[in-house]
């Protein structure tokens, strides 16, 4: 199989049997695999500058012209010997500060010496990936404080952000306290419960397959990338788990199939790859069979669902999608037990107001708060440690807080106050569609 | 109740959580026969809590009353006993992500402290990872011990009560990733490495100070650390209010542009400011920023080993 990655080709064949985390240099169209170390380019002479006052940028330090780079190129000559030359061909070079050569050899490094770190997929790897290349998808500090907070899985909702939440959710939130599940809810359904039942559909499998497959060049710098958007069908996505359930058997194939992602996760890291592919054979082995008995259990799961739904017994809820978080909010806070948390993530911060003092007249929760995380990088080196770059703002805004026992007085009027809140939700999105 | 489990019920002998509202809350160890003392009265355990579901009202002898919730990391972490400086829950999530931890996951700590990060670390890796802390305070680490036990999360961490500089974590080659929250965590790197499993594992060193960050990352990659990053994680909490701000009378007639209410339901007019011009003044909703926040809480840096 060929791939792409940041204008390389290669295939992975080569790959296999590697332990994650080698790196890999690519030749023309293969893999090949160098030694963990790559030997630093050695500056056969260790003179530097102190300063640049002397060095005149007249366009003519670097004496090999364009042509002859290529013609290095095209010889397959290795990236790092290509590097050498253009540093011995650097006038400037020797008269650099030893930080500036540094940066330089750097520099060139990244352009010539294609090298590939091939690494385990983790909620780590994948919503960094995710933020740098779709920015405005997900956001690696959302996942982070909806994760630790909301440990036990409520109902995640979101479209194309959900590949990621959802994968999330299995190899961080699975609480090995049952199987989670997965739902869709076309939107509008006046009541929840009645959703239609999802299994993993094809569309996430693959992304947490090729999720499987995440390489990652180091050092990572996030690129722009056209990636081709995933479909995302309109459909809402719920997960639920409860610990009720940790002695029901896992019947369910979301739940196989989260324990087969399970074992991929924590299975030897030598065996991996074989795994791997028979988890893929069972995939498409699944796509093929008969679909009425698909059918069958899809009908099955639904009312197994919504029989949980009716418990209202949910360990939490946490909401993350392109629709407007109120009225999903307000009817599914329905299902989730007294003395739990729940979190809505938001990428605007006046949704989440209107959230707040809705929730405040619904009454039944308590400890809400509405905040933001920023993140900032650092580059730490022997005298030049500074911050790297700052995300704010992009990142989008939590909702969060934790549920208590409804008054009885004041639970019809939120339910009446639900339904209300549910008529003008279709017409909402597709005003919310902007940043689709 | 237990840390890692949800209950339904209070039962004798649980720790819960009193909410008074207003983000004041205290945790109680739940006794038949004991009164707990709040502004709004006297709780009885026997008739009050034990019994009633997690997420009741709560009435007091005064008339007031409070909300008992179930214990959480996140709730413990606000209202522990402090021994020591403790890592908030913001910096435990990111710990948490990028330590790749999940059920099954084997974490070594150093220094427990008041055991504010232990409890979140506990309950991502239940109920099949196991928690190795290292704690070279002898009464801190008894502590640590005894509350492990009242949170009924014993079985999943073992506390050992050395220093982690010269001794290690007690463990070797076991760890999927290793925690370090002490002040020379340079001198701790190596004995990390020898404690994460030969295949590789991840690391984590939290220091409030640059240089303890630079000498920390001069020893990560002396020890073949891969992977180096750090960052720092920043959390900004806003109040909802609604302002109201005046319109200056500048000598103009009032015009026919009053909107007709606050209309919040409709999208075109999402938030839309609502002027009163009876009033003179504008009413629209705002999450303000608290007068004072956590600028800075520490420097986490990520390392790889592989």
């Amino acid at each position: 199989r060929k791939i792409i990655f940041e204008k390389q080709w290669f295939y992975l064949d080569n790959a296999i049997g590697h332990i994650y985390g080698t790196t890999f240099e690519v030749t023309n169209g293969g893999n090949l695999q160098p030694k963990q170390e790559v030997e630093e380019t050695p500056t056969e002479t260790k003179e530097a500058g102190t300063d640049n006052r002397n060095i005149v940028d007249d366009g003519k330090s670097q004496k090999l012209t364009h042509d002859d780079i290529k013609a290095l190129k095209d010889k397959g000559i290795k990236g790092q010997e290509i590097v050498q030359q253009l540093i011995e061909n650097s006038t400037t070079f020797r008269g650099k500060t030893e930080f500036a050569q540094d940066k330089y050899i750097k520099k060139k490094k990244k352009k010539y010496e294609a090298v590939i770190t091939i690494v385990k997929p983790s909620t780590r790897i994948l919503s960094t990936m995710y933020y740098a290349r779709e920015p405005g998808k997900i956001n690696a500090s959302f996942r982070n404080v909806e994760n630790v907070q909301f440990k036990n899985s409520g109902s995640p909702m979101s479209c194309h952000s959900f590949a990621l939440v959802g994968y999330g959710s299995i190899i961080q939130m699975y609480p090995g306290a049952g199987p989670v599940r997965a739902a869709t809810s076309c939107f509008g359904f006046p009541k929840p419960f009645f959703d239609n039942l999802h299994e993993f559909p094809l569309s996430k499998v693959h992304s947490l397959l090729s999720g499987t497959f995440s390489t990652e060049t180091l050092p990572s710098d996030p690129e722009e990338n056209a990636l081709v958007e995933e479909e995302s069908n309109g459909l809402t996505d719920e997960k639920q788990t409860s610990h009720q359930e940790a002695e029901e058997e896992p019947t369910t194939e979301a739940a196989m199939e989260i324990n087969q992602t399970e074992e991929q996760e924590t299975m030897d890291i030598n065996a991996e790859e074989v795994e791997f592919k028979e988890s893929k054979e069972k995939e498409n082995k699944e796509n093929v069979r008969d679909k009425q008995i698909k059918q069958w259990e899809r009908r099955k799961k639904l009312m197994e669902t919504a029989a949980f739904l009716r418990e209202k017994n949910a360990d939490g809820l946490i909401v993350a999608s392109k629709f407007h978080p109120t009225p999903l909010l307000l009817s599914l806070l329905e299902f989730v037990a007294p003395s739990r948390p729940f979190v809505v993530y938001c990428q605007y911060k006046e949704p989440l107001l209107e959230c707040y003092t809705k929730l405040r007249e619904r009454g039944g929760v308590i400890n809400l708060k509405l905040s933001e995380t920023w993140l900032r990088n650092y580059q730490v080196l022997p005298d030049r440690s500074h911050p790297k770059l700052t995300m704010s703002g992009g990142g989008g805004y939590l909702l969060s807080g934790i549920t208590v026992v409804l008054d009885k007085g004041k639970s019809d009027s939120s339910n009446s106050e639900a339904l209300k809140m549910e008529e003008p939700s279709p017409k909402r999105c597709k005003v919310q569609d902007l940043h689709c | 109740m237990s840390f890692v489990e949800y209950g339904d019920t209070i039962k004798d002998g649980d720790t819960a959580i009193v909410f008074l509202g207003h983000e004041s809350m205290f945790p109680v160890k739940v006794q038949h026969g004991t009164v707990t003392q709040t502004k709004y009265g006297v709780i009885r355990h026997s008739t009050d809590l034990i019994g009633k579901k997690y997420g009741s009202k709560v009435t007091c002898s005064k008339g007031g009353w409070v909300f008992i919730l179930h214990p959480t990391p996140e709730l413990w972490t606000m209202n522990l006993p402090h021994r020591t400086q403790i890592l908030y829950s913001t910096d435990i999530s990111i710990i948490t992500m990028m330590l790749e931890l999940k059920p099954g996951s084997i974490v070594c700590e150093s220094g427990t402290g008041s055991g504010s990060l232990s409890h979140a670390l506990i309950r991502t890796v239940a109920p099949t990872g196991h928690l190795y802390t290292v704690e070279f305070h002898q009464q801190r680490a008894e502590k640590a011990q005894e509350e492990f036990r009242e949170h009924g999360v014993e079985h999943l961490v073992t506390v050992t009560n050395q220093d982690v500089c010269k001794n290690g974590f007690g463990v070797s080659n076991i760890a999927d990733a290793v925690f370090l929250d002490i002040p020379s965590p340079w001198e701790a790197i190596g004995h990390a490495k020898a404690a994460l499993k030969a295949e590789g594992g991840r690391i984590c060193s939290f220091s409030p100070c640059i240089e303890q960050v630079q000498r920390t990352c001069l020893a990560m990659e002396e020890y073949g650390f891969t992977e180096i990053n750090t960052l720092e994680i920043l959390l900004r909490v806003y109040n909802v209010r609604t302002i109201s701000l005046q319109i200056p009378d500048l000598g103009k007639a009032a015009e026919d542009n009053s909107s007709a209410g606050f209309d919040s339901s409709s999208p075109s007019n999402q938030g839309s400011p609502c002027a009163n011009l009876q009033q003179g003044t504008v009413q629209f909703k705002s999450g303000v920023p608290l007068r004072e926040m956590v600028g800075h809480t520490g420097y986490l840096t990520f390392a790889t080993k592989s």
